[in-house]
């Protein structure tokens, strides 16, 4: 189990550094193919107004004319200790994990990334805390009727939720529940947890279903197939056999062995939802990390479009490694392997 | 639950008990008028054919048979209440209490993701409102009675850590885990190596002298039951069609099929493809069963019965002392083909 334990951490490392330098190639190459020189590069920070002198010397200064591999050394030593920058007016002090300085604004990136990233994980584990439940159930009730009336409506329902797009469901729901009926708040609302989780959940009410209709029809379709599968098993007509009640049969025993598949998609979901939502994020007018990305990439404002790239990958990873040893959580088969 | 008298011809009384599955392609009659009766500290073996409708009939009488369409009629009286009329409730409250059972492949009838430990816990702590702590003891006290090394560590293992031997007697120490009065084995040591398989039945006769329950035994294979059983049921489509004490269906069997059943069995001196006096054909299908005596098209003594084989369904009637058998052949007949045919056959090696 330890064994397999480490062997996934340094996996996950090693395809952070992989996803870092794939990143980092991107965006160094990128505006260079697009006609950028050290010396435009330079000039975002130094100003347009400045002579074609300084920047010339800023773009020394900034390291843009070494070659890509001394760059990237540079990079990733800012994430890991922090780094300085000599704009040549002033040294700016960049805090690890330095993700350098917005173009516009001029302002550090990474405290941008951990404000949005709020924003993105409230939307994120209250959209999934339904989805799971909701699709959970409902594919566990289909299974135990299959071919019933709630089984033929319920998957209808289910292939809508992955058909409709956010905007459309989001729109139509701000519209009805939000305009007309003022059950829910409007868009563009939000309010941080921390200070009031009654008013966080309200904001967020619609936000979260609207994400989670569009998971939960898949939850309910992968939990469905499973439960016909694993209902059929010896196992589950053993604990018939001991006199279990049926629900405990079917939660207990049919449920459980039907979990891996959907323990495996969670964590892919969510991991690719924290990198920012961006329909729901932009239809509720919710300043996540997707709405970021968007606007960062909107006005070619690359340190910051790096930085949600590669917190984006992190989240991915590291859900990915959280569901591998959730793995052998739930499937003790797995830890001798 | 209605209780009444109609335990008291036997602990366990199965009457004309007949389970049917109404499916796309026809009525399956896999259970068709069957009747038995077994006391506590009695073994009876249910031999047959796979597709016989045997562990449909063990299935039913735990109340398990599944679909939700099947049609169950008859009676199981176990211990003086009657389970076919029962609620379903009150029928779940008595599996694994009253009657349990065995199946036969440990390695799937076990939960995967659930230590072994626990899942024989889940069993005794359903029916018995004692601590975990307390369950957990009873556990390992029962792995250790089934004969499984170290019960103490061996409680806390998966299924998979396990061979297939010890899943089965693990199987067993859960089935008899809440002293039930009948456990219903059915086809326990298929699965299992042959060297395994004798252990296996040593270990389910010991125990079932020391639990004092009713055990129902159910095979493909005659060598089984003749270790353990006391009486003996042949089924073939769905049907008993001979029953009687062991040794009147081993030393005195007066059906063909039970003939060739015997002819077929594998036998030590010999290679196990080579069998004495196989029966030709398949079985039938359970949709479909031939009209009249359903083993008609196989039986070498079909013309004997002047075409009433294939047209009327024979009685199981007595022929001795509580031996009955499904045939047309006259009893005489029988015999003299069993005596003068079929047996010097047998014997010859
Ligand atoms: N739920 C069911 N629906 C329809 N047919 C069934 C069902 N369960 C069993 N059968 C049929 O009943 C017949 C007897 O099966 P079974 O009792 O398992 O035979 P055996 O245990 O003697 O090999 C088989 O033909 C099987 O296909
Ligand atoms: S009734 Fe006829 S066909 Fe059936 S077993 Fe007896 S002899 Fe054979
Ligand atoms: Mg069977």
């Amino acid at each position: 189990m330890t064994t397999y334990i480490i062997r996934r951490l340094i996996g996950a490392v090693i395809m952070l550094l992989i996803v870092s330098m794939v990143t980092f190639a991107i965006f160094f190459l990128v505006p260079r193919l697009a006609g950028a020189t050290p010396e435009s590069l330079a000039s975002r920070y130094a100003g347009r107004t400045a002579t074609a002198e300084t920047q010339k010397l800023i773009a020394d200064r900034l390291g843009f004319n070494d070659p890509l591999v001394v760059q990237y050394g540079r990079f990733v030593k800012g994430l890991v200790a922090g780094s300085e920058f000599d704009t040549g007016a002033s040294i700016e002090q960049c805090p690890a994990p330095c993700f350098g300085y917005s173009y516009i604004t001029q302002q550090p990136v990474w405290p941008d990334l951990v404000d949005r990233s709020r924003v993105t994980l409230s939307l994120a584990v209250g959209a999934a805390a339904i989805w799971v439940f909701a699709g959970v159930a409902a594919g566990v009730v289909s299974a135990l009727r299959r071919g019933s009336f709630f089984d033929r409506a319920a998957m209808g329902i289910a292939l809508a939720g992955v058909s409709l797009p956010v905007f459309f469901t989001g729109m139509i729901s701000l519209v009805f529940f939000s305009y007309s009926l003022g059950l829910t708040a409007p868009g563009g609302t939000y309010v941080d947890f921390t200070v009031n989780p009654a008013q966080w959940a309200y904001s967020l009410i619609l936000p979260w279903i609207t994400l989670a209709f569009l998971f939960a029809a898949g939850y309910a379709r992968l939990t469905r197939a499973g439960m016909l599968e694993t209902m059929n098993e010896d196992y589950v007509r053993t604990a018939r056999a001991k006199g279990l009640p049926e629900r405990t049969v079917v939660v207990k025993h049919g449920l459980r062995g039907a979990l891996t598949p959907i323990v495996t998609i969670f964590g892919l979901d969510f991991g690719l939802l924290l990198g920012g939502a961006v329909l729901t994020e932009s239809t509720f007018s919710l300043n996540g990390l997707g709405k970021y990305a968007i606007d960062a990439i909107t006005n070619n404002d690359l340190p910051k479009v790096m930085g949600v790239t590669l917190l984006a990958a992190v989240f991915v990873v590291v859900a990915n490694l959280i569901v591998d040893l959730l793995y052998a959580v739930v499937d003790p088969r797995v830890r001798l392997s | 639950m209605s209780v009444g008298n109609g335990g008291s011809a036997g602990h366990l009384a199965v009457r004309d008990l007949s389970i049917h599955f109404p499916t796309d392609d026809g009525l399956v009659r896999a259970v068709d008028g069957l009747s038995f009766t077994l006391e506590r500290g009695k073994t009876l073996g249910i031999v047959g054919e796979s597709g016989s409708g045997k562990s449909v009939t063990s299935l039913g009488i735990l109340g398990l048979h599944k679909g939700g369409h099947a049609r169950i009629s008859g009676e199981i009286w176990l211990d003086g209440e009657e389970l076919v009329s029962a609620s379903a409730d009150a029928v779940r409250k008595l599996r694994g209490k009253k009657m349990a059972m065995i199946f036969q492949d440990p390695l799937s009838a076990m939960h995967p993701y659930y230590t072994v430990g626990h899942q024989i816990v889940e069993a005794y702590r359903i029916h018995n409102q004692v601590s975990k702590a307390a369950a957990r003891r009873h556990a390992i006290d029962m792995l250790g009675r089934v004969g499984i090394p170290e019960p103490a560590q061996r409680v806390d293992n998966y299924p998979h850590e396990f061979s297939g031997g010890m899943r089965q007697r693990a199987m067993i120490a859960m089935a008899l885990s809440c002293d039930p009065e009948l456990l219903i084995a059915d086809e326990p040591t298929t699965a299992l190596d042959v060297t395994v398989q004798a252990q296996i039945l040593d270990l389910m006769r010991d125990l079932q002298r020391e639990f004092d329950s009713a055990l129902i035994i159910i095979t493909h294979d005659l060598g089984v039951v003749a270790e353990l059983s006391d009486d003996i049921l042949v089924m073939y489509g769905g049907k008993c069609i001979e029953y009687g004490t062991a040794d009147d269906v081993f030393y005195r069997p007066e059906h063909p099929y039970t003939w060739g059943l015997l002819g077929s069995m594998p036998r030590l001196d010999r290679a196990p493809t080579e069998r004495l006096l196989p029966i030709k054909g398949s079985p039938p299908s359970l949709i479909n069963v031939p009209p009249g005596c359903a083993f008609h098209p196989r039986c070498p003594y079909e013309e004997r019965t002047e075409g009433r084989a294939s047209t009327e369904v024979p009685g199981l009637l007595e022929t001795e002392g509580g031996h009955l058998v499904r045939c047309h052949l006259p009893r005489e007949e029988r015999r003299a083909i069993w005596e003068n045919d079929v047996k010097p056959m047998l014997e010859t090696t």
